[in-house]
């Protein structure tokens, strides 16, 4: 085979890679948005406070030590233990559990029935608290983040690529990892929201809140269960993403690649987010390859949004999103 | 009491139909314009007029643009930050190939480019709409800064790919460059921000901002009763574009003097103007300059609280001054939803009846 | 507003009556670069503290550091420096390309000097049209003609037929070096490949595919933040020869390479200072700062390659300020003295071993021709096992006769833009 065309064939299976990656910090947006209309621009500031929590609790590091040494003078850093990778994972969870219920009780109680921009505005004022929450909590350095996960190229596949077409196929191990750990969790939320009480209870929510209300669901409970199922998702990117690049502010702006895929995949779908994932990051990839050298490169940015952009002129709902139907 | 509509009596159709018709708003701005022209630029030093007014006047004008995108027309737009590059980089363009004519035409011009440029990204709207349309817009936002980056045109080739304002006068007085005084800074935004605040303020009361208002309530709706979608959503498109145009073309030229696109005009100068109308109020005029204030002076103030008064690390200021600023955005939603531009009404109600509250 | 204007006032009253020096410090401590910015802010407040707790500040007037937060963000690169300029600042370290930008027509007209120390504009170099500006020891064409001697050095001096990839942060920062590599690819005969990356470069699958499809022999890296981690990840990734990739200096601090973990050994990055905390300096700094409990920040970036650049930064600052005493014979200098001071600065072997920073850097001399050294700067590795960067080259020269021609066609055209003419006052 000619080597452009295998060229071709490995950005392709990369750019589905990637798009697993980007769906990966799609589907908490796409859990809050259907749930409770909001549109959640801290869901990237989520992934980057749950991976510094996981790294603090496994490195035992002494939250706002940095505040406390200012104030009283003391020299403390770290408690000097470390927790097993596993066991962190799980106390993260409990504190994005917490994290969930607070938002809830303090901010989003006092906004129901507001109008979305509003709602959408308070995630961003969240987003800037949390920045500053996390940076003063475990301090702005980079933190290695080290969960186990494989790393590096694929030998096998390298070898066995190149056995067969002369050229071997570069694919990294940790997508591979992501690729498993998306298809588990998108297999957990459908179970869950098909064969559990509270997924019967969220997709009523997400339905119709006033009915879901009339047969006596909780609304407040289901959003803090939504909030929290986003805060495991946000977990859960966070580690890959933090995998790659160390955990750092830069973390939370990976929303922004998150964004394309949602218009694509529409705001209420998690197949919706899936899809909408593999195509932007197997277009944003295919047209930095042939296009990008043409053009001076650095064009995955705005494809991707020029991408969902033209499907949206022929579905203004994305591919997946429930048909607007506007009564007057 | 103090504030009263009563008493006021309109004989002719201008009196009715003047910008402030009732004569307490008249006063109160009248003195606001007196103040702002007549005592302020004798006053002011380089710290105010750069760290405070200077900001504020030009954040002013892009609020003010993107509030009648936003708050007028219903259109929630993303892509300010990069619509103001639009304007700085033909301010740049137009300030190098044309040195002799007056940075008071330059600007007006940069705005009208700007003015097409937004038009041609509004066009999806006709069939997008709500946050589909908002992040739509971020294919503009993240497009035109990779443009203005790539393509060597829009800053003359220049090896650092920077755009600097060379030295420009108005009438003889500089108003570009470094050598420039500070109340001449201050002024030529005051003028321009006098000017914007006019057209939109009567721009909104008549029939275009009626248009706009209807497709805001209701598209399909508007579109019975007669307004014509196109042109109305255009149209604000459009009219945004120069007022945010002027104020990327300002903003630039008069208050940065030298701007690399992706970090001046990135996506959070989109989120900041959208915040400020949001804080502000939206679909109010007013709402735009007291957004503007806030977002502007909110980071110095706490600032010289924290740094200054208290004498706290910088680093630990800063990380209190995000979870401030995000605290506070957050109170104001859940207490004010609609902004500093409702409590400005609620205080003229009670005025209205002070000190007689029943 | 009124209370703004309070603290103001509370703060110029607070201010000293004493005579001092005011070295401003706009760090950048928050923000998408805080893990840049901290060891630097620390390095440059603690070099200061330390003159003042052992000599008592520079020739007998204390020093005084403001320090500004930027958050690496223009415009409040531009509040800080409005409101500390009015305190006596004697030289601005801008620390962002933004902000030095922004900078140099404003601290031009206020008469008052910057040092970019291996950033900002590489023309200022030219003191003839930049009368303020200062860019000592090595600039960005420097760095970029560093890195090609090296690779020459590497293959005994021919290197035609080669490819070099480089790979850049798609901005005004990263784009620097292009054309000197293109300069120095006609004169030896490589070929030059290329590959942006836009900000913030958190995804770099294609453009490593790409360096994997294109093979070249070696890579350069022009990269900020988040991008750096992780190029150096995908580099280790694709098996690239980690001793052939090459990082400008801002790729080069232990934030860049730690995440990779033993991925990135063998990793190199350009300098124009030595690493490490082998130098006298550091048993003071431990003596009269850390165990005094004066260390700015955490107190826990002394030996770091950025901690290092923060205090060459300050010892160069405090060496100009000595000069300037000498030339003006006024203890208490003013920003114009210091300019002349900066402009005057000699680095000598005798000068660093007496402030205990032995062979810490180039010797260099300053010229009114010259804002911009001579041009040295050394090679450094890094080792994983070790945790350590060292250096693996001595200082070396950058080809004068491709960036001379370059510095005076860019200042040519800056002085052309805004009516300057050269000249030496």
């Amino acid at each position: 085979m000619p080597d452009q065309l295998l060229f071709a064939m490995e950005v392709t299976l990369n750019g589905l890679m990637a798009g697993v990656l980007y769906a990966l910090v799609a589907l908490g947006f796409v859990l809050i948005y259907k749930a409770s209309g909001i549109f959640n621009y801290a869901q990237g500031v989520m992934a980057l406070f749950s991976a510094m929590t996981l790294v603090g609790i496994m490195d035992g590091q002494i939250p706002f030590a940095h505040l406390i040494n200012a104030m009283f003078g003391t020299d403390l850093h770290h408690f000097g233990w470390h927790v097993p990778a596993l066991a962190a994972i799980l106390l993260t969870v409990v504190v994005m559990v917490v994290f969930a219920w607070l938002v809830q009780v303090v901010i989003f109680r006092h906004l129901v029935n507001q109008e979305p921009i509003l709602l959408f505005m308070a995630t961003i004022g969240l987003a800037y608290f949390l920045e500053g929450f996390g940076d003063l909590m475990w301090g702005a350095e980079i933190k290695k983040l080290d969960v186990g996960l494989p790393q590096g190229i694929n030998d096998w596949i390298d070898l066995t690529t190149f056995e067969t077409f002369g050229y071997g196929f570069f694919i990294d191990n940790l997508d591979i990892s992501a690729t498993i750990v998306a298809v588990i969790l998108v297999a957990g939320l459908i179970v869950f929201s098909q064969y559990t009480k509270q997924g019967r209870a969220l997709r009523a929510v997400a339905d119709d809140h006033q009915a879901a209300l009339s047969v006596g669901i909780s609304l407040n409970y289901i959003w803090v269960l939504v909030w929290s199922v986003a805060g495991f998702v946000a977990l859960i990117a966070g580690i890959m993403w933090g995998a790659k690049s160390g955990v750092q502010f830069s973390l939370s702006l990976i929303a922004l690649k998150a964004l394309p895929v949602l218009m694509l995949g529409g705001f209420t779908s998690i197949p919706g987010a899936i899809v909408g994932g593999l195509i932007i990051g197997v277009g944003e990839k295919l047209f930095e390859f042939l296009i990008g050298p043409m053009v001076g490169g650095a064009t995955e940015n705005w494809f991707a949004y020029v991408l969902a952009l033209l499907f949206l002129v022929f579905r203004p709902q994305g591919l997946f999103g429930e048909k607007i139907i506007e009564r007057v | 009491m103090l504030y009263r509509e009563a008493g006021d009596f309109s004989t002719t159709y201008p009196q009715d139909s003047q910008t402030f018709p009732i004569k307490f708003d008249r006063y109160r701005y009248y003195a606001v314009l007196a103040i702002a022209f007549g005592i302020i630029p004798f006053v002011i030093n380089d710290y105010w007029a750069n760290a405070v007014f200077v900001p504020f006047l030009i954040y002013a004008i892009a609020a003010i643009g993107l509030n009648i995108l936003t708050g007028y027309c219903g259109q929630v737009s993303l892509g300010t930050g990069a619509f103001m590059a639009v304007g700085a980089y033909s301010c740049y363009k137009l300030m190098t190939a044309f040195p002799e004519v007056s940075m008071l035409i330059h600007i007006p011009l940069s705005g009208l480019i700007t003015a097409g440029v937004v038009t041609l990204f509004g066009l999806p709207s006709l069939r997008i709409k709500g946050f589909y349309l908002a992040v739509a817009t971020l294919a503009a936002q993240f497009f035109l800064v990779w443009l203005f980056n790539k393509v060597g045109w829009f800053y003359n080739y220049s090896a650092s790919g920077q755009i600097s304002a060379p030295e420009r006068d108005v009438f003889g007085i500089i108003v570009t460059g470094p050598n420039t005084e500070a109340w001449a800074k201050y002024l030529i935004c005051l003028l321009f921000v006098t000017a914007c605040a006019l057209a939109a303020r009567n721009l909104t009361r008549g029939m275009t901002g009626r248009s706009w208002m209807a497709i805001r309530d209701m598209d399909i709706a508007a579109e019975i009763i007669g307004v014509n979608p196109l042109k109305a959503k255009l149209t604000a498109f459009a009219v945004s574009g120069f007022f945010v145009g002027i104020a990327g073309a300002l903003f630039f030229s008069v208050y940065l003097g030298a701007a690399e696109v992706g970090e001046s005009f990135g996506i959070d100068k989109s989120f900041l103007v959208l915040f400020m109308i949001i804080i502000g109020g939206l679909g109010s005029i007013f709402g735009s300059f007291a957004g503007a204030a806030f977002m502007v002076l909110l980071p110095v103030f706490l600032k010289n609280v924290f740094v200054g008064g208290l004498g706290w690390p910088t680093d630990l200021a800063a990380h209190l001054q995000f979870i401030v600023s995000g605290g506070l955005i957050v109170m104001f939603l859940i207490l004010e939803p609609h902004g500093l531009a409702q409590l400005w009404r609620i205080a003229k109600e009670k005025l209205r009846l002070w000190p007689f509250p029943h | 507003m009124k209370l703004t204007t309070l603290t103001i006032a509370a703060v110029m009253a607070a201010g000293p009556v004493m005579a001092d020096l005011v070295f401003p410090s706009l760090s950048y401590r928050t923000g998408p670069y805080a893990a840049n910015g901290i060891p630097f802010a620390d390095g440059y407040e603690d070099y200061f503290t330390l003159l003042n707790e052992r000599d008592g500040g520079i020739g007998g007037v204390p020093i005084r550091v403001i320090e500004c937060e930027t958050g690496y963000n223009t415009e409040k690169g531009v509040e800080c420096y409005e409101s500390t300029k009015g305190e006596g600042a004697l030289v601005y370290q801008p620390l962002s390309t933004g902000i030095t930008y922004q900078l140099i027509p404003k601290a031009t007209a206020d008469g008052i000097p910057v040092h970019s120390m291996g950033y900002g504009r590489t023309s200022a170099k030219n003191g003839q049209v930049f009368s303020n500006i200062f860019n000592y020891p090595a600039n960005y064409w420097d760095g970029a003609s560093h890195a090609v001697t090296h690779i020459l050095n590497e293959n005994s001096g021919d290197i035609s037929g080669k490819k070099i990839a480089l790979v850049y942060h798609n901005s005004a920062y990263g784009k620097e070096p292009i054309r000197t590599l293109q300069e120095l690819s006609g004169k030896h005969g490589f070929e030059l490949m290329e590959v942006a990356v836009d900000h913030p470069g958190q995804e770099q699958k294609s453009q490593w595919l790409q360096i994997r499809q294109q093979r070249p022999d070696y890579v350069l890296m022009w990269g900020w933040g988040v991008m750096n981690q992780v190029a150096i990840q995908e580099a280790a990734n694709i098996r690239f020869p980690m001793d052939k990739f090459i990082g400008i200096w801002w790729s080069g601090s232990e934030n860049d390479v730690l995440p990779a973990g033993d991925g990135a050994s063998g990793y190199k990055a350009l300098t124009f200072h030595n690493l490490g905390k082998d130098y006298p300096v550091y048993a003071d700094l431990q003596k009269y700062v850390v165990d005094a409990g004066k260390s700015a920040g955490a107190g826990d970036q002394l030996g770091t390659a950025l901690y290092n650049r923060g205090m060459y930064a300050a010892m160069l600052a405090a060496e100009a300020a000595k000069t300037a005493q000498e030339i003006s014979g006024n203890s208490d200098i003013s920003p114009a003295e210091m300019r002349a001071g900066m402009e005057a600065l000699e680095i000598t072997q005798a000068k660093m071993e007496a402030i205990g920073l032995p062979n810490f850097g180039p010797t260099f001399s300053v010229s009114c021709d010259n804002h911009g050294g001579d041009g040295y700067g050394a090679v450094a590795q890094w080792d994983a096992g070790a945790g350590q960067w060292s250096l693996i080259t001595d200082y070396y020269q950058s080809d004068q006769s491709i960036i001379t021609p370059l510095v005076e066609e860019d200042s040519a055209a800056f002085a052309a833009e805004n009516a300057i003419t050269p000249g030496c006052s």
